[in-house]
């Protein structure tokens, strides 16, 4: 039993690379796709020519050397929107994890420690929240704020911190059942110390796992809202504003640039979701 | 019970079980064998192998398990046993464990749960079935059956439910009984109804009874015989009566000094060093107790001891002869 | 074995009792969980609280370390209340100062991120204003005393055994050297062999410190083992009290009466009750 659990500590210590070394085969791969796709997101706008340039001569043109996707209906180099239009379409979701995980984990944990009345308005609350769909909270925020990218990582992140904050609030229920929490708090450690010192990152492990399976969420809610023309705006390359482009190439017979774009979504996505499912999977096991 | 022949006889019995990929002994060539009528407590700590041996007996290892030696129940081999006869065999053993609210689906009623293996295996009419239970309830001390029957696990305390796993456990009249813990979580008063329970129902319905527990006292005070494991080994085998003044494994001796005594303080127990063993971390090739053990020996580090008939007991010690008469278990106080 | 816990100043001065609990009662809804329990520890006592589940055992003992709020009565360790939540850090860790608690479960008392050390370090912090020097200093005699090696130090819980585990929760309580230190079950989840290495030790630092205890316990043997003086509780109040020995070889108390029968010994009988 030992030689095991001393493997699995160390794994446990070593941080990002173990914990994903530990997802396994798919894992590992799907991490690795993840890896390039942030790649491209930073450096894509410096290695692609001007993605807003438009040719109409070159009206859905076929590939051609140094433009290997070829170009869309309005003439522009699809490889060179693929290579934009990630910075965008990784940062909307990106943003929407890290308010709804923050946010999220904020309300699970003090509604956890505190439990009683406090518990129960924010649990309501959060469940009223909850009968909303994000793509109404989008409408909303788009009507609100006006469209564009802001509003509707505003409205992702509210439609999703109840579903982060009832998956942690259960996690953090358990883990301030264990003993060590009252032996802590007998000490006199504050609660405060004992949430960030303790809780927390006995937490995290399972807190990553949300955040990647939310992340994939928020990416194909967010094309889905960019379709509908509620998200980004055209002409700023992002790839569910390219999938709504194109729609029309699609009928014509010239899928390319839609296609293009579709793919890349759904690569992402999926890597995210299984590297999430992994991660998830790991934690609960190493739950015991 | 005048039959000379055990009802229960288990020889070498060996069990790997497969952790992540690789077996890993949780029995090392275990022997015991009970009598038709007889209490046989089993006893020992945590990782000795004792609810294996009942498990093994029940055929209830996981999956992947690899078993050697034999198990004969009423001189049938028990791991060969298939179709009907595994399920009348299945019917003839019956099993009562720890945590009894692990056992039972906490959504359906009593009566369900009781007289479910009696309708689907045996094709008892629920009606009769439930009279049956109603009956066995009152046996195990629960007089109000019926309306037990209509209740739901959770509005039955630890205690009464345990009964009423005794009580289905009787249902299919099994010979022998597996007693798994039975009473570790329960209160100590609770824990001495239930024994008295079992105790008359043994009696009364001529049960053959393997009682395993950690409480060296209990199994010396309601069995016949007590075996004593430890890492996956039998290290004695001898009647109760005597397990506690006149041990012939050095380990018996230390376990029943290392309790405290209700009847007087010590100032400090003897305690025994180091920690108990579990079957795989055992070495081959010698005696798995020595390094614990106050009385080993260079030999004892070098040869494996066998399991030997002494004094009317069995114990697999290299210095059990030598040590006879002078392992008393030492007095507190 | 090196004095382990150097006592604060005045630790044997005070003649009054170290704990004292008057009138006690907590009442969850509609039940009433502890009923008006009363008593007193001296400094280098020790009291166990006996009782079955639901006997309101534990609710006193979490009563007395502040993880339940008494509904009625009042609670003072070192001649300062503390029947009311603190108000302050300070009084907060004053209160850790004077009363320690070990859990029973060896498995969940211990963050599973933290090795020994860690886990102790941070206690030391946290209650003394020590240099790094004097702590690392102060964890070696600790864990020492407490009969763990430099090896299981550094280790974390998860590859500690049951009873190193609970080791490490019984350093971790000396840490914030306490005047009264609540066993609740501490040996019960325990196997027989280490429950003596455990009981043991607690000896050792009842003779090495002025600590009392308050055991938690359902096991007579033990509380015979470790205790002074029993209060027998059943279903919220007290029984029967009186010395350890004088309750248990001649208890009044029909509940004690038969609590004491039920214990299993050689020539035991079970005897066999109506059901409740």
């Amino acid at each position: 039993m030992s030689a095991v659990a001393v493997a699995a500590e160390s794994a446990k210590r070593r941080g990002l690379i173990a914990l994903i070394r530990g997802t396994g085969a798919a894992g590992i791969a799907s991490a690795i796709v993840i890896a390039i796709a942030l790649f491209i997101a930073i450096f894509g706008p410096f290695i692609a020519s001007d993605a807003n340039l438009s040719r109409l001569s070159l009206s859905y043109v076929g590939p051609a050397p140094g433009h290997l996707l070829g170009f869309d209906g309005q003439g522009r180099d699809v490889m060179a929107r693929i290579l934009v239009g990630a910075r965008t379409s990784m940062l909307g979701p990106l943003l929407v994890v890290a308010i709804c995980m923050s946010v999220g984990t904020v309300l699970a944990i003090s509604s956890a420690w505190r439990r009683g009345a406090y518990d129960t308005v924010v649990s309501s609350g959060l469940d009223v929240l909850f009968a909303f769909p994000a793509i109404l909270l989008a409408i909303l925020a788009a009507t609100v704020f006006g469209a564009g990218l802001i509003a509707a990582v505003l409205a992702l992140a509210v439609a999703y911190t109840p579903y982060v904050a009832r998956v942690l609030r259960g996690a953090a229920l358990r883990e301030r059942g264990q003993q060590y929490v009252d032996a802590l708090s007998v000490q006199g450690l504050s609660s405060v110390s004992i949430c960030l010192r303790h809780l927390i990152p006995n937490m995290a492990p399972l807190i990553v796992a949300q955040a990647t399976i939310l992340f994939g969420y928020a990416m194909v809610d967010l094309a889905a809202i960019s379709f509908l023309g509620l998200g980004v705006q055209p002409p700023n390359p992002d790839w569910g504003v390219m999938v709504a482009e194109n729609q029309s190439g699609l009928i014509q017979g010239y899928p390319t640039s839609a296609l293009a774009a579709g793919v890349c979504i759904v690569i992402v996505v999926v890597a995210f979701n299984i590297l999430g499912e992994r991660l998830y999977e790991q934690a609960q096991r190493e739950r015991r | 019970m005048t039959d000379d022949r055990p009802l229960l006889e288990i020889e070498a019995l060996t069990v790997q079980l497969p952790v992540e990929g690789s077996p890993r002994a949780v029995l090392r060539d275990v022997a015991l064998s009970i009598q038709p009528g007889e209490a046989l407590g089993l006893v020992g700590e945590s990782g000795s192998g004792k609810s294996m041996t009942a498990r093994a007996v029940d055929r209830l290892l996981p999956a992947g398990a690899d078993v050697a030696g034999s198990i004969r129940f009423d001189g049938k081999d028990v791991l060969a046993l298939k179709g009907a006869d595994f399920r009348a065999y299945r019917d003839d053993v019956a099993m009562i464990f720890q945590d009894p609210r692990a056992h039972i689906n906490p959504v359906r009623r009593i009566g369900d749960f009781m007289t479910e293996a009696l309708r689907t295996n045996s094709g008892v009419s629920r009606s009769e079935a439930s009279g049956l239970a109603v009956a066995l309830l009152e046996d195990v001390g629960i007089p109000d059956g019926g309306r037990r029957l209509h209740q739901y696990p959770h509005e039955l305390s630890g205690g009464l439910l345990q009964r009423v796993m005794i009580a289905t456990a009787l249902l299919t009249e099994p010979r022998l009984l597996l007693a798994d813990e039975p009473t570790t979580a329960l209160d100590v008063t609770t824990q001495a109804e239930v024994m008295a329970i079992l105790d008359d129902l043994r009696r009364e319905f001529g049960l053959t009874l393997l009682f395993i527990t950690h409480d060296l006292e209990l199994a010396a005070a309601v069995c016949d015989r007590t075996a004593v494991m430890y890492a996956g080994q039998i290290v004695e085998i001898r009647a109760s009566t005597l397990l506690h003044g006149d041990p012939l494994h050095p380990y018996t001796a230390a376990l029943a000094a290392a309790r405290p005594d209700i009847d007087a303080t010590a100032h400090r127990l003897t305690a025994i060093a180091g920690q108990p063993l579990s079957a795989f971390e055992a070495p081959e090739g010698e005696c798995a107790f020595a390094p614990r053990c106050p009385h080993a020996r260079e030999r004892c580090r070098t040869e494996a001891p066998v399991l030997q008939t002494i004094d009317g007991g069995v114990v697999r010690c290299l210095r059990a002869e030598e040590l006879r008469g002078r392992l008393e278990v030492a007095a507190h106080g | 074995m090196a004095d382990p816990q150097p006592m604060g100043p005045g630790a044997a001065a005070d003649a009054g009792p170290v704990l004292e609990v008057r009138g006690l009662s907590k009442r969850f809804g509609e039940q009433l969980a502890v009923a008006d329990v009363t008593f007193a520890v001296p400094p280098s006592g020790s009291l166990a609280i006996v009782g079955e589940s639901g006997s309101g055992k534990t609710t006193v003992a979490k009563m007395i370390v502040g993880l339940e709020t008494p509904t009625e009565g009042g609670i003072s360790a070192c001649g300062r209340d503390r029947s009311k939540p603190a108000r302050s850090s300070a009084e907060r860790r004053r209160r850790g100062r004077e009363v320690q608690i070990v859990f029973q479960d060896p498995y969940t008392s211990l963050d599973p991120r933290q090795t020994v050390a860690a886990t102790l370090d941070e206690i030391l912090r946290l209650h003394h204003g020590w240099p790094d020097e004097r702590r690392q200093e102060r964890i070696v005699e600790l864990t020492e005393f407490v009969g763990l090696d430099a090896r299981q130090t550094r280790a974390l819980p998860r590859t500690l055994s049951g009873g190193q585990r609970q080791r490490v929760a019984i350093a971790r309580a000396l840490a914030a050297e306490p005047r009264v230190l609540i066993l609740d079950e501490s040996v019960a989840a325990l196997d027989v062999s280490i429950q003596a290495q455990v009981l043991n030790l607690l000896a050792d630092i009842r003779d090495a410190t002025e600590i009392s205890y308050v055991l938690i316990s359902h096991d007579l043997a033990v509380v015979r083992q470790l205790t002074d003086d029993t209060l027998v509780m059943w279903q919220g109040r007290v029984v029967e009290r009186g010395p350890t020995a004088r309750v248990l070889d001649d208890p009044h108390d029909d509940y004690t009466k038969r609590l004491r029968a039920s214990v299993p010994r050689p020539g035991w009988k079970p005897q066999r009750q109506q059901a409740h």
